[in-house]
């Protein structure tokens, strides 16, 4: 008799026109001791069987067949043991560590409302415990820290505190619900640490669901491949990362970007088995044509020079200081600190840095989005920034586009498809034929990859990577010589964006284009760069070629992130 | 042929909705019944009561037809000038819409363009608009109308009055109720701004005024057409308390407030039917139209769709 055993479990989700089934005949048994793994694209239903543990599930899914068992205690459809097993019997760590916790109660009263929920404990003996477990999360000063409200915390350390609620009636069972994605990577490799030695510690089960596969590969004995509400392989993690027998397994293994060596383009495969190729060199004859041939002569196209940017409290109501002078309220972040690089034809530079490192907003200054409070920034020589600080876009001549991170905002959901790309290249090219307009279009649309139909379509019919591949396409429609991707594929399932990489190195390839790449994933951007700007809190640590920064990095900071950095490779 | 444009409604989310919801249903059909009747009135009416050949003294202060002393060809009665009430009825709600319409689409254009342009530009623009937005809402807007329409009535000379009474209404409520418009539109224009396509757009080059309209505008359109509904039944009560209490339009074509003023004077006297019916009229337009923004409001809202 195992732990944990589901079996054979079925859950739908009727809706008005179909019914979803979100998870067929699944099974799998877990030990107490042991971290099992559950990976997949994004709807492919690994997060409804975390819920259906708990019964959790959002109506109208309900579990239509199979049975989940606990020591052999029946859960499906028995209230009395799910209440009583919630928070008792099994803790559950939610992804996002900001909304998880009642911002209205201090951590004391959360944990120890938790605790005498389910252990007859006084009120004291209960703070007592309390105390305890924020210590064994690895919190300081827990005694003071308890006082506080969850705001008072840092992203990572909140997620201790939930990890400390949902271990804080001794469950025997945790699940977590992508509990790193919102973290940075230093801060992820400590919640996971914690969560390997609590589940050594005190042996319980463990299951994490994750889309990222180093985290699979550092963290979890078994792993569980889904799709489309099955389990398409399910074995010993060494096992099935070095020997995938599937090809949703093969294909997810082969997507991800291997963090110890750079390879030419990702070997893609599509589910079904077949090897995908591209074929946009024959689809870039047509741009070329367009756009004139094009060189790249290893000249300086963007200089950007000792730029800072502050952001401070400036609001109408922070400038009226009621007659008090108040300088301690005024918290000015320094969010760029003096950074000066410059960016050659052809090449790609990363910028990578954790949350708050200043990378977006240097992306956000170079496209005049957001103003800098010092420094100039030259394109082709041409100063963007006039004497009053003014953006001067005529300069660029929109040859700097960028590509955004959030493919689900970047597109305006009222225009088509064709709306969308065509909007550049008429403002471009005011007297622009029809004709020619159609076939500028035609030519965009195929060479990122979708069909000509699509451009009759609205953004919210596509996913994700298709929106993104549009999102290039019109971003392209300007004739670009500088393209800012701000972390392009951080919303995407690893197999997508692998397709999104190879898409952009073939674009930059045939059309000669020069990228500043944004990235907070190592891995990625080791996979896509020429040279590495590393970035902490605003200052720039290090600019090393990208080879020469993984082999033998210099700064301390370098080296702690490459350290920390998820390894698929670590179990190979 | 129908049949399918039906089916294909049906099949939208808004379209489920709405013919799942019965309110809905009823109060859209009965507002269309009151706005074709409306715009057909002189079809619909069986006599026109601005026509005074068709009106006689003789026939004043006919009871409705169920009660003693009741015509056949007066179903509802008539005034104390002898007009159909069921015309003047339809007559005056005719007005009543008119002003109610175009009012709301006065308060739309002007709030809608000083909220998108406050939420995008900002600065000290935004604090302007918005303060002034604030100071406005502090006054009832009927008292706002009655203010408005009294200057008006002060600088348009006395023999214009009539002929400008409709236009003064209209000017009168669309300022009374801009304000709605102009904070909803600034509020989403502030979430929507924020949002990457309006980053690329900027990126790309387009002018500040191509963003804001041809943007952002069509993305903020839902949240202000709920409250453009809700704001027309309050057009509508607008326009009749002002008719009611004489500074709206000419007795001359009446509206329905103006029907309840004159029937008000008779209620003590025993004809309640001529304040009674075009009363009871204004309810059920009003709530209507009030059921089907609340339905809207709803609909519209993501967050309280049943999944």
């Amino acid at each position: 008799m195992s732990f944990l055993e589901v079996k054979n479990l079925n859950i739908s989700y009727p809706t008005r026109k179909e019914t979803i089934v979100a998870s067929k005949n699944v099974e799998f048994k877990l030990e107490r001791g042991e971290i099992l793994g559950i990976v997949g694209e994004s709807g492919s239903g690994k997060s409804t069987i975390a819920n259906a543990i708990i019964d959790l599930i959002d109506p109208p899914g309900q579990i239509i067949d199979g049975s989940i068992k606990i020591d052999n205690d029946e859960l499906r459809d028995n209230n009395g043991i799910i209440q009583k097993f919630r928070g008792k019997k099994i803790g559950f760590v939610f992804q996002d560590p900001q909304t998880s916790l009642n911002p209205l109660f201090k951590i004391k009263d959360q944990l120890i409302e938790t605790i005498q929920t389910h252990l007859s404990l006084t009120y004291k003996d209960a703070l007592k415990k309390s105390i305890q477990l924020l210590k064994e999360v690895g919190i300081e000063n827990a005694e003071k820290r308890i006082e506080d409200y969850p705001h008072q915390f840092s992203g990572g350390m909140r997620q201790r505190v939930v990890i400390a609620l949902a271990i804080s009636c001794e469950p025997d069972l945790i699940i977590a619900d992508e509990p790193t994605t919102a973290l940075d990577v230093s801060i992820q490799y400590q919640i996971l640490e914690l969560l390997k030695d609590l589940t050594k510690k005190r042996n319980l089960g463990v299951i994490i669901i994750t889309h990222d596969m180093g985290v699979i590969a550092e963290t979890t004995n078994k792993v569980i491949v889904m799709r489309h509400g099955l389990i398409v392989e399910q074995g010993d993690t060494k096992e099935l990362l070095t020997n995938p027998k599937s090809n949703e397994a093969k294909s997810l293994v082969i997507s991800v970007p291997p963090t110890n060596k750079k390879i030419n383009r990702f070997k893609l495969i599509s589910p079904e088995g077949k090897e995908i190729t591209s074929d946009s060199k024959n689809l870039t004859k047509n741009i070329i044509k367009s756009w004139g041939i094009r060189e790249n002569k290893n000249q300086k196209l963007l200089k950007v020079n000792n730029i800072s940017k502050i952001f401070d409290d400036k609001s109408f109501g922070s400038k009226i200081s009621f007659g008090l002078k108040n300088n301690e309220t005024n918290k000015a972040v320094k969010a760029v600190d003096n950074v000066s690089f410059e960016l050659l034809e052809g090449e790609t530079l990363g910028l990578v840095g954790e949350s708050g490192s200043g990378k977006s907003t240097i992306a956000k200054i170079i496209t005049g989005l957001v103003k800098p409070n010092s420094g100039e920034i030259y394109y082709n020589d041409l100063s963007l920034y006039n004497s009053k600080k003014k953006y001067q876009i005529d300069k660029s001549r929109g040859q700097i586009q960028m590509i955004f991170q959030d493919p689900y905002s970047s597109l305006n959901p009222r225009f088509k498809v064709r709306d969308i790309i065509s909007e550049p290249i008429k403002f471009f090219q005011k007297n622009i034929s029809r004709g020619e307009l159609i076939q500028n279009v035609y030519d965009l649309i195929d060479i990122v990859g979708m069909t000509r139909q699509s451009l009759d379509r609205y953004p919210h019919e596509f996913s994700g990577g298709q929106r993104q591949r549009i999102s290039i396409a019109r971003a392209l429609a300007t004739r670009p010589r500088l393209l800012i991707c701000d972390e392009p594929t951080s919303a995407l399932d690893v197999s997508i964006q692998a397709q999104i990489l190879n898409l952009l190195k073939d674009i930059q390839d045939e059309l000669h284009l020069t990228i500043l790449f944004i990235s907070h994933d190592l891995p990625v951007i080791r996979q896509m760069c020429n040279r590495i700007i590393v970035l902490k809190n605003g200052i720039m640590c290090e600019t090393k070629d990208t080879e020469e920064l993984f082999n033998n990095p210099e700064h301390h900071y370098t080296k702690e992130l490459i350290r920390l950095m998820p390894k698929i490779e670590s179990i190979i | 042929m129908l049949l399918k444009t039906y089916n294909k409604i049906y099949d939208t989310d808004i379209g489920y909705s709405f013919f799942n919801s019965k309110i809905a249903v009823i109060s859209s059909t009965i507002f269309f019944i009151i706005l074709i009747c409306s715009i057909f009135a002189g079809v619909v009416a069986p006599y026109n009561p601005f026509d005074p050949a068709s009106v006689s003294l003789m026939d004043a202060f006919t009871p409705p037809v169920w009660s003693e002393g009741g015509n056949s060809s007066f179903i509802l009665g008539t005034d104390q000038q002898g007009r159909d009430m069921f015309s003047t009825m339809i007559y005056g709600s005719r007005i009543s819409l008119i002003v109610g319409f175009a009012s709301i689409i006065f308060a739309m254009l002007l709030g809608v363009f000083l909220g998108i342009t406050a939420g995008y530009i900002g600065g000290r623009y935004e604090i302007i608009i918005m303060r002034l937005t604030d100071v406005q809402l502090t006054i009832p807007s009927i008292l706002m109308a009655l203010l408005v329409d009294g200057i008006a009535r002060a600088i348009i000379s006395q023999s214009m009055h009539d002929e400008m009474a409709i236009y003064v209404l209209i000017f009168a409520i669309g300022i009374s109720e801009w304000p709605q418009f102009a904070r909803v539109s600034r509020a989403s224009t502030l979430v929507e701004k924020n949002k990457e396509y309006v980053s690329a757009s900027r990126i790309i080059g387009l002018s500040n005024v191509l963003i804001m309209f041809k943007h952002i505008l069509p993305n903020i359109l839902r949240p202000i057409l709920v409250i453009a509904t809700i704001g027309l039944a309050l057009a509508i009560i607008t326009e009749s308390t002002l008719s009611f209490l004489g500074v709206g339009v000419p007795p001359t074509t009446p509206s329905l407030g103006t029907l309840i003023r004159f029937g008000n004077n008779f209620l003590f006297s025993g004809e309640w039917w001529i304040t009674f019916f075009p009363a009871i009229f204004l309810i059920v337009l009003a709530l209507s139209i009030n059921l089907l923004g609340d339905w809207m409001r709803d609909a519209l809202n993501p967050k309280l769709k049943k999944r």
